[in-house]
């Protein structure tokens, strides 16, 4: 008889133990969804830029999620390397130190990129040559449509580059 | 008096006070250092209530926000800017008395047995404090704000398989945006504060059980406080208090007044370019040394991080880093020191951190971030000599 009534009452403990974790789990599951992002900024579109805007020489940013990308028409003067570039003259990476996320400047006489925040510098490929970043600026997802470059999908290039690595 | 006897058949106040205040014994034995741990609640009341007066017309959007400051408070709210440049200035100097509190407490052993409550729950209150200062530091929307938070947020980034969703997660967008904003908001005005009230009360209610420590580290017995070893802390204690408390506010007052400025950095009158970085970034003065110690491994990103978080949590492990019977530095030549040189470092990563971390200066950092860590490295060694010396009954 003794030992019926305990159980009974673990069984109650255990079912208002168990509903409460449901509970619990279901409003910790409900806090950890509104810090989400809104649908507004998931659904922020691609963004397309016409590369022959750009002179040779000459670099431009095009924001694409609230990040900068660099769009740089390198002269024959600057670093070459076929492997990184967009039509073999363009170098196109995300504008953002790879060590904790500054924007660097670019610094045309020394035609490097110039962290402000921790003396990180890149090449005018985006490779990073001095200080504390520990890979190359990020080449964001693109596809070639003409003289246009369509940043936020992938196309045939940028898969290819993602083969080899090279774009994180 | 009858309020009070009906008030005491209730609540029991005599008895409150008498446990909190008349009967709450401080010993002796204690010198100015020990004011701190009131000036830090004077400089919270006074942070509590300058920062509901900027509440009042202060608005959380990334559009609204730095107007709602620099022109709405700053100009147009009659002694706005007075409530402004106090809870800056007082945000500053919250950092000032906390680090002489907590050297204090590191000096005299405070943290060592019966203490280790009070020191845990005042390493939790340190790091709420911090909190409540990155977030806050958002609010402005300018700038330094900006790009502390972008710098910062991107940290967590570095955590295995999670981080780049984590971030987005904690940003609520891509890059630091309005949600960032009104969620620092919120942490910022209602948790972090409420979180910081409760731990004040652990605290406190800690260091009513154990009682103070005092400068040869003796504690005082029951009897002690009968003969009359230790003093009261109200009125007594307070009684001194009150004039410490005097002379700070005359200092805290002339900052707020004459020289606000170093709690008010000129990049943040720039409105938050997402696409702009300033070309010469750095926390507040009070994360310095920190900041100092993730950038001073140069050559190495995630050591740099492994050692940042190191160097904020070793801290709190300091009771068991530490096991010497012998409490108070006072009493503790080769402590002594380590701790004059882990005092000195901390001030020199404090300069460095301001310095563009290039040359030389990336290698002093280094050294200096190895150094921070030798001092809690060499506790346990210095404890086994302190040990054998007082088996040899030296």
């Amino acid at each position: 008889m003794a030992e019926e009534r305990l159980s009974r009452r673990d069984f109650l403990l255990y079912a208002m133990g168990g509903w409460a974790v449901v509970g619990v789990g279901g409003v910790l599951y409900a806090m950890y969804k509104t810090w989400e992002p809104l649908p507004e900024v998931k659904a922020q579109a691609t963004t397309k830029f016409d590369l022959s805007t750009v002179q040779p020489g000459e670099i431009k940013v095009v924001s694409w999620r609230g990040k900068p990308i660099f769009i740089l028409r390198k002269s024959p003067d600057m670093v070459q390397c076929k492997d990184r570039s967009v039509k073999d003259e363009y170098t196109v990476v995300a504008g953002i130190c790879t060590h904790l996320g500054c924007i660097p400047n670019w610094e045309p006489e020394k035609k490097t990129w110039h962290c402000p925040c921790h003396g990180g510098e890149y090449d005018a490929c985006g490779k990073n040559i001095f200080g504390p970043p520990p890979r190359p600026l990020d080449v964001p997802p693109f596809k070639i449509e003409g003289n246009s470059i369509v940043l936020g999908e992938e196309g045939q290039e940028y898969k290819q580059m993602k083969e080899k690595g090279l774009t994180v | 008096m009858k309020f009070m006897d009906w008030l005491d058949e209730r609540l029991a106040v005599r008895q409150l006070v008498k446990v909190m205040l008349t009967e709450y014994y401080v010993p002796k034995n204690i010198n100015f250092l020990w004011s701190f741990g009131v000036l830090i609640m004077l400089v919270m009341a006074i942070l509590f209530v300058s920062g509901i007066f900027l509440l009042m017309y202060y608005k959380p959007d990334a559009n609204l926000a730095f107007d709602s400051v620099n022109k709405t408070i700053m100009m147009d709210v009659e002694y706005g800017w007075l409530f402004r440049h106090t809870h800056a200035v007082g945000a500053s100097i919250m950092f000032l008395v906390l680090f002489i509190h907590m050297a204090r407490g590191i000096y005299y052993g405070s943290y060592k047995a019966p203490r280790e409550i009070v020191w845990i729950t005042g390493y939790i209150l340190f790091i709420l404090m911090s909190a409540t200062a990155f977030t806050g530091y958002l609010l402005p929307w300018g700038q330094m704000s900006y790009w502390a938070a972008q710098t910062i947020t991107t940290l967590f980034e570095k955590i295995p398989f999670i981080g780049p969703d984590l971030v987005i997660w904690i940003r609520g967008n891509y890059i630091v945006e309005d949600a960032t904003l009104t969620r620092f908001f919120a942490l910022h005005v209602m948790l972090l504060p409420l979180l910081l009230a409760i731990f004040t009360a652990i605290h406190l209610y800690a260091v009513r059980i154990v009682g103070s420590n005092n400068e040869d580290g003796g504690e005082l017995t029951k009897e002690d406080k009968k003969k009359g070893k230790g003093i009261s802390f109200w009125p007594v204690f307070m009684a001194k208090e009150f004039f410490v408390m005097s002379v700070f506010l005359v200092f805290f007052f002339y900052l707020v007044f004459y020289q606000y400025k170093f709690a008010m950095d000129q990049i943040n009158f720039i409105p938050a370019d997402y696409l702009q970085t300033p070309h010469h970034i750095y926390p507040e003065w009070y994360f310095l040394a920190f900041y100092e110690v993730l950038r001073g491994f140069f050559f190495s990103q995630n050591l740099g991080l492994i050692a940042f978080l190191f160097s904020m949590f070793i801290v709190a492990f300091l009771p068991w880093l530490d096991t010497s019977p012998i409490k108070s530095g006072k009493h503790r030549p080769l402590y002594r020191i380590m701790f004059w040189i882990f005092v000195a470092d901390f001030l020199f990563l404090t300069i460095l951190g301001k310095l563009p971390a290039t040359g030389l200066y990336a290698w002093l950092g280094f050294v200096g971030s190895i150094v921070f860590f030798i001092f809690f490295l060499a506790l346990p060694i210095i404890s086994r000599i302190e040990k054998k010396r007082l088996a040899g009954g030296m």
